[in-house]
């Protein structure tokens, strides 16, 4: 078993990839995620790592550095947030599109205006067209086993995408958290060497990257990626089920909390599962049927294994740290109607959109939510499909939190 | 028979060298340019700024344009020496028409 260290999630991805060891780590600091690269720096500094760490002019020119640098035919990794990911955004789609393995810890953080640095889910949600696999962790523990397994998904032949190991800016990223570390060599052994398909350092066997591909070919090449985030499905198991072997820590596509006979359900990404769990504790403590599905993996979406978790359920609430205006619910709300509209069994489904801007979440909030939901169940009607919760000058409209 | 999705190289990359000479770019033309070789002196300008490669030479000197690359920019014309000018463009449509 491995050490028990006490630290911040920002340090424990740090620490993930010195124990990884990239080749190249181009980036540029954002609030919440600049620890991540300032940790990094320093064990580049002390010797600790051969990675060559570029400090860029900006965003922009971290993920050009990070393509540059994997075209090469390097192990590449970046960390950033918000601002900072929304910079990089035409990258993101060359990264994945030129099929580079770029690993990323995206600590999620708004989207100006107004200006905020805490955490909501608006940057990598509004990255999840980009072509890269996304997936969020609930704490530090699992930040750090995440960033582990991104690479193994990433570099795996029948994948060859980038990949974006996402958690909660400040209530991940910054608070100190209790954490067990796998030691050096396993990580090293585990990660394995990377071997690039076609590096532009391999003088002997020139290739061109970039080239203009038009109506000719760029389907093609299109739907080919889109097989590659298909595959990637198989892969995040296999990865997850080798990385049990050396942690003892199992991973899925999502998490089920007491669902087994839940009849209502709340979906959670991330930190705020937790604090749901504490809820579903006491509501279960009392007998209700109360349950939590936290999705693990959002891109590529397991539609088929959500849906059939959730087949079930009576009422379920989805809610959204990230919203789309003008759409009927916030990203993760339309992606799960999406998946049930299929299925002959459906429970009632409502959004709430909380926690923007780093918006707490409290316990009594999500008490409210399973009321409603219990209502909804008893009555089969909802009052609205999706609605802003813990916010100021709207009556809290389902009775007080 | 063009290659299907699952028999391309991932992620667009070429690993055929110098293979752009397949891409005939020469269609892309609205003016093509056309050379007076007795005017012209061989100071080799256009061959140099020539971005598709299309000017030719035989025995080291200028010749004639590889019509299937020439995308007609012109720039051979223009750089053609003011006291030369032994290059003029014409239109493309005048030129397949024979005039």
């Amino acid at each position: 078993m491995g050490k028990l260290v006490a630290l911040t999630g920002n340090i424990a991805v740090a620490t993930a990839m010195r124990q990884i060891n990239p080749d190249v780590c181009a980036a540029y600091p954002i609030t919440p995620s600049t620890q991540v690269m300032e940790q990094f720096s320093e064990y580049v500094a002390d010797g600790l790592v051969d990675t060559e760490l570029i400090a860029t002019e900006s965003e922009h020119s971290a993920m050009s550095a990070c393509i540059g640098a994997a075209a090469a035919g390097g192990r590449v990794m970046t960390a950033t947030s918000s601002q900072g990911l929304a910079l990089m955004w035409e990258m993101l789609y060359i990264a994945a599109g030129m099929r580079f393995p770029i690993t990323l810890a995206c600590v999620n953080r708004a989207l100006s205006a107004p200006i905020n640095i805490h955490g909501d889910h608006s940057d990598s949600m509004g990255a999840r067209d980009s072509g890269w696999i996304q997936i969020y962790a609930e704490n530090a523990q699992e930040a750090y086993d995440n960033q582990i397994q991104t690479v193994r998904i990433a570099e795996h032949m029948d994948v060859r995408l980038p990949v974006m190991s996402c958690m909660d800016g400040f209530i991940t990223s910054h608070a100190i958290d209790s954490l067990e570390l796998l030691d050096d060599k396993t990580v090293r052994d585990f990660a394995g060497e990377y071997k690039a398909t076609h590096p532009l350092l391999d003088v002997e066997h020139p290739v061109t990257y970039g080239a203009l591909d038009l109506q000719d070919y760029f389907m093609e090449h299109k739907r080919a990626q889109a097989e590659a985030m298909k595959n990637s499905r198989k892969v995040i198991l296999d990865v997850a089920r080798e990385y049990k072997k050396l942690s003892g820590r199992g991973f899925e596509y999502f998490e089920e909390y007491y669902m087994d006979d839940a009849e209502i359900a709340i979906v959670i990404l991330s930190s705020a599962a937790g604090t749901v769990k504490v809820v579903v504790d006491a509501m279960r403590a009392k007998g209700e049927k109360v349950g939590l599905l936290r999705p693990r993996v959002f891109r590529p979406f397991p539609y088929n294994e959500l849906s059939d978790a959730l087949s079930n359920v009576k009422a379920v609430a989805i809610m959204d740290r990230a919203d789309s205006h003008g759409a009927e619910g916030g990203p993760l709300f339309m992606e799960f109607k999406s998946a049930l509209y299929n299925n002959k069994k459906q429970p009632i489904m409502i959004n709430k959109i909380f926690g923007l801007g780093g918006r707490d979440l409290m316990l009594p909030d999500i008490e409210t939510v399973y009321r409603e939901l219990r209502d909804i169940k008893n009555t089969g009607k909802i009052r609205t499909v999706s609605e802003y919760i813990t916010v100021r000058g709207e009556e809290a409209a389902y009775g007080k939190a | 028979m063009k290659k299907g999705w699952k028999d391309l190289p991932i992620g667009g990359v070429i690993l055929e060298a110098a293979n752009t000479k397949k891409y005939a770019t020469g269609d892309w033309r609205t003016f093509r340019p056309v050379i007076d070789l007795d005017k012209c002196t061989n100071c080799m300008r256009c061959w140099i700024f020539c971005p598709d490669s299309a000017v030719c030479l035989v025995d080291g000197k200028v010749n004639h344009f590889d019509y299937e690359h020439c995308k007609g920019c012109g720039i051979c014309a223009v750089e053609c020496p003011d006291n030369v000018k032994a290059i003029t463009m014409i239109e493309e449509a005048k030129a397949k028409e024979g005039k």
